[in-house]
């Protein structure tokens, strides 16, 4: 426990000093939420969405973003790169477990995911006046489950990738995936109906998301899903995880 | 008192067989060398050494300790400085050996520590910004901060320039006055020869040869060689009649003579005798270099 703390104090502040990495991860769904927010037309109720504006349709998308750059990204680049410079195999020499730093790892994830996402909910009520997810624990299960299925996938791209660049060259084509079924290229509507019911079931899971913000409790059958990619992607990543 | 006993270790990887059979025993307070052309079988046996990986055969006892089931403990009491292990680029040095200095029962004063390694002016430089040396004595240090009895170093002064080495050779040396027992790895035999109180040479995994670099060199490649140029002509036969004397030769104005034993002793006594002064005398002996050669067929590194 003691390593523990002492390394995500230590892996924190490596975090903290590469700023612009920092800005983009948390900030960049709320830059564009305030960008399509400038737009007054996207700030007009509208029946294409149920009678709510652009911008509350596609905030759950904008929630993908940081999601998909923190878990699929960022998370096994990290580890994929401290495995390739041999940082896990040293720590591995010492009392302490190279498990810690992964789950320091997991943990700044978490924190960055989070962070970005109350950025992104604040700013979204407070500067366009979208609501507050309407149905908050159907919200925060939504969430929970789709954090939990992308970074369970990001560590699995690291248990597999032996290098830093097998890692992108996973990580890359896996993130415009998520991206793109997640509504964040081409919003959800102009999407053909199968590709967007494809979406549903696509980590994290937009429509459990878009559900819950709006009131409608999410569909089980959604959150069942992302609950089974994160313990299957899960079981593997720690089947095949490597220190070396 | 030995520290490190490593009887008829066996270690394969697949169909790849990396150590074959390797026994050695280091003792307490010695820098022990582990020699050998790449692909012999030295970081692998090693590794089994510092309990990274499980031998498939033989037995492995370090400090009275079995490295696999004693490993937590072992782990406070040994030091391990592995090849072309990195650090975080944004990690400063003193970060870097504060935060590894909390993971040992009783640690080494990281502050004092830095200082010792010289690297006091840099103790809040990124690693990314450090020099191949820096970061080398900040990897060395590492393997230290615990307060370690052994501390095993891997490829230690590979990429470095030669006044870098230089300065890391300097470096071990007051590590061992310390107390602590050094394992090199090396395929550098200026630097076994300069550092190691023994060396074990690996070949193909088995151990070649377990000497002092001396010992190695006079008992495989003993012979010598002298060069000098007479003031007045000399006959062949007073220096071949000599016992120590194997073979004469000439080469322009310069006589040179091999053989074996006391052979400078004799032939100067024998040049003595007959009043002639050998100019530009050098005498070569062979080096750890041509022993290496000997044992393994191979021409070492560099």
């Amino acid at each position: 426990m003691h390593a523990f703390r002492n390394i995500l104090r230590t892996e924190a502040r490596l975090y903290l000093r590469d700023l612009p990495t920092l800005l983009t991860t948390i900030g960049l769904p709320t830059l564009i939420l305030v960008v399509l927010g400038l737009v007054p037309s996207l700030r007009k109720p509208d029946p294409t969405f149920d009678g709510q504006t652009f911008v509350s349709y596609f905030a759950p998308s904008l929630l993908v973003v940081t999601l998909a750059m923190v878990g699929v990204n960022i998370l096994p680049a990290v580890l994929a790169t401290y495995r390739e410079r041999g940082v896990l195999r040293r720590l591995a020499t010492t009392p302490a477990h190279p498990a810690a730093l992964l789950a320091a790892q997991l943990v700044l994830a978490l924190a960055g995911i989070l962070a970005s996402a109350l950025l992104l909910i604040l700013v979204a009520r407070l500067a366009f006046g979208v609501p507050f997810p309407r149905h908050p624990l159907g919200f925060t299960l939504a969430f929970i489950l789709g954090t939990a299925a992308l970074l369970a996938l990001g560590l699995l791209v690291a248990a597999v990738a032996r290098t830093t660049k097998a890692a992108q060259a996973l990580a890359v084509p896996l993130f415009l995936v998520i991206m793109f079924f997640g509504g964040v290229y081409l919003p959800r509507f102009l999407l053909p109906d199968f590709v967007a019911r494809i979406g549903d079931y696509t980590p994290p899971g937009v429509q459990a998301l878009l559900d819950a913000w709006t009131g409608t409790p999410p569909q089980p059958l959604h959150l069942g899903i992302m609950a089974a990619i994160a313990v299957a992607a899960g079981a593997g990543a720690a089947k095949l995880f490597r220190w070396e | 008192m030995p520290v490190i006993e490593v009887t008829h270790l066996k270690k394969r990887y697949g169909d790849l067989v990396a150590v074959d059979d390797v026994s050695l025993t280091v003792e307490a307070g010695e820098i022990f060398g582990v020699l050998g052309p790449n692909g012999a079988g030295k970081t692998t046996t090693v590794e089994c050494v510092a309990g990274l990986r499980v031998p498939d055969g033989g037995g492995v006892s370090v400090l009275g300790l079995d490295p696999r089931r004693d490993a937590a403990q072992l782990r406070q009491r040994v030091g391990v400085q592995l090849q072309e292990s990195q650090l975080p680029d944004r990690l400063r040095v003193a970060e870097a050996l504060e935060l590894y200095a909390s993971f040992y029962r009783n640690p080494a004063d990281p502050a004092e520590l830095i200082d010792k390694l010289g690297l006091g002016d840099k103790r809040n430089t990124a690693y990314k910004k450090l020099s191949g040396g820096q970061k080398q004595r900040l990897s060395i240090a590492l393997a230290l901060v615990g307060n370690p009895e052994i501390a095993i170093l891997d490829e230690l002064t590979t990429g470095l320039d030669p006044q870098a080495r230089r300065d890391t050779w300097g470096l071990i040396e007051q590590v061992r006055d310390s107390g602590v027992t050094i394992v090199l790895v090396t395929h550098f035999m200026e630097e076994a020869e300069r550092l190691c109180d023994r060396v074990a040479v690996i070949d193909r995994g088995r151990v070649v040869a377990l000497d002092s670099p001396a010992g190695l060199v006079s008992a495989v490649a003993p012979e010598q060689r002298i060069r000098f140029r007479p003031s007045t002509p000399i006959d062949d036969r007073l220096l071949a009649d000599l016992p120590e004397v194997s073979a004469v030769q000439r080469t322009g104005s310069q006589v040179v003579v091999t053989g074996t034993g006391e052979l400078l002793h004799a032939v100067t006594s024998v040049l003595a005798r007959h009043q002639i002064v050998a100019a530009d005398l050098r005498l070569e002996q062979s080096t750890l270099d041509d022993a290496f050669v000997e044992l393994t067929g191979h021409r070492p590194a560099n």
